[in-house]
């Protein structure tokens, strides 16, 4: 017995509803957030994501309405990020019933903000995502670069350095997203995940690329990562987390059945 | 006849709507109140005792709002307690958190770090404790009722209570050492795990918890 790798389906949602780009192209509407939530929970899903996509005042209060009615019928962990930028933005997600938030672009513009966020809360509820793309040439040594605007935009900062320095400012867990590989659906970037994997101390979430239960076997065992993020994979009904859970088991991984 | 009423207990740290919504949801019988009045608390039929954070920060509040004094009196009033996390932690003798905090001394023993280079088989394992992880289940216990033995509980913490006294455990966990996570005297049951967030089992020991007869 021991500590179980973790299963966490991603609900990307926008203006209330689920969605999932496809590169941030081709979006399809995936259903009620709440909805899905709950059959993530009976599934046996060991934690839920939910990305908040809109870009609206008006939208953002339907998510906060959306926490509260999350959190009042599963029981597992939540985890809510877009657009945390404030201590009240943390505060209000927190109350909505929220366990942890996930912050992303406010951390690079004022990274101070994270050490604020994990002394005002604790570390255990403050996730820094990182959305992180291959920058060296082909021969170079490996190294990724972490981008914002939904990776069009470069900021110049070592994704691995930039974890440690994350985890050091109190960050409780790490987000990781592979830009190269998100909506691909040839697995997560292996070799950025091991290498933010064994940078730090806290868990990592491989994040982008799943299209298939091997890609899930592969980021733990090969990607080093404490737990596995997949969307579409789940929503469109291709696999359940039961069965992604039993392929995992077979393979040798600790999954909770 | 208004309902019995399971008092949340409430010193500003953390989030305690999972908690409260996940009694509701298994203690339909029962009203369910977050509060931080001594009074409200003093006069509800069952106490919950949660924490998340840093033990320095709790302890503050707890002293605070003098809870350091109201929570072993409603231990010895006999009424079921329940403390989660955090509030083991804070139930215990001493923690080594935060260059060493006093505790509230209910259970005698020390919360630990688990340390920077904690190993299983081989590998190197994460600091938080965080997940979800097995419990075995040492002892009998009414708040054991329906549970499987070795059953999935959902753990974040850094650092682990080690009771003094052994026939207090009725739970232990294994994450590159053996530890407790359920300790139970008289009355009173602490578990370091969030029941709250632990899916079936965790309402399942919830609901357990709302129904105890401790003979008190």
């Amino acid at each position: 017995m021991a500590l179980a790798k973790r299963i966490i389906p991603c609900l990307d949602v926008e203006n209330g509803r689920v969605v999932k780009g496809v590169q941030f192209v081709d979006i399809r509407d995936a259903g009620d957030p709440v909805e899905v939530s709950k059959r993530y929970n009976e599934q046996g899903a060991d934690e839920i994501t939910f990305l908040d996509i809109t870009a609206t005042h008006e939208g953002r209060d339907t998510t906060v309405h959306t926490v509260e009615k999350i959190a009042s019928e599963v029981f597992i962990p939540l985890t809510v990020g877009g657009g945390i930028r404030t201590v009240d933005d943390i505060r209000t997600m927190l109350n909505a019933g929220a366990d942890k938030v996930s912050i992303n672009s406010a951390a690079i513009f004022n990274p101070d903000f994270v050490k604020e966020a994990a002394d005002r809360f604790g570390s255990q509820c403050i996730v820094v995502a990182i959305d992180a793309k291959c920058v060296s040439a082909e021969g170079e040594p490996k190294r990724w670069e972490i981008f914002t605007h939904g990776g069009r935009k470069p900021t110049g900062i070592d994704a691995v350095e930039w974890a440690r320095k994350m985890t050091a400012f109190g960050a409780g867990e790490i987000l990781l997203t592979s830009m190269d590989q998100d909506g691909m659906k040839n697995g997560f970037d292996l070799d950025v995940t091991s290498a933010i994997s064994e940078a730090v101390h806290v868990p990592v979430i491989a994040s982008g690329g799943v299209g298939n239960l091997q890609h899930l076997v592969d980021g733990v065992k090969l990607g080093k990562a404490d737990a596995v993020l997949a969307a579409s994979i789940f929503h469109f009904g291709e696999y359940s987390v039961p069965e992604a859970k039993q392929f995992m088991r077979d393979q040798g991984v600790e999954v909770r059945l | 006849m208004s309902k019995a009423t399971i008092a949340v207990i409430d010193y500003g740290m953390g989030n305690l709507h999972s908690v409260a919504s996940a009694l509701e949801h298994v203690a339909p019988n029962h009203d369910i109140v977050i509060s931080s009045e001594a009074e409200v608390i003093a006069n509800a039929e069952r106490i919950i005792f949660p924490g998340v954070g840093a033990m320095r920060d709790c302890m503050a509040e707890i002293k605070r709002l003098n809870f350091h004094r109201l929570v072993p009196e409603l231990i010895a009033s006999g009424k079921p307690v329940l403390g989660i996390c955090v509030g083991m932690q804070a139930l215990m003798t001493h923690s080594e958190e935060n260059g060493g905090v006093e505790a509230i001394n209910q259970l005698p023993g020390e919360v630990k770090f688990f340390g920077e280079d904690l190993t299983e088989n081989g590998e190197r394992l994460k600091v938080p404790h965080m997940g979800w992880n097995t419990v075995s289940q040492t002892a009998d216990h009414p708040i054991w009722h329906g549970i499987e033995d070795n059953a999935h509980f959902y753990f974040v913490h850094s650092y682990y209570a080690k009771s003094e006294d052994k026939d207090l455990v009725i739970g232990r966990c294994q994450y590159g050492l053996e530890f407790d996570v359920v300790l139970a005297k008289d009355n009173l049951v602490a578990v370091q795990f969030h029941p709250e967030k632990s899916h079936s089992n965790g309402l399942q020991l919830l609901k357990n918890f709302s129904q105890w007869n401790t003979g008190a």
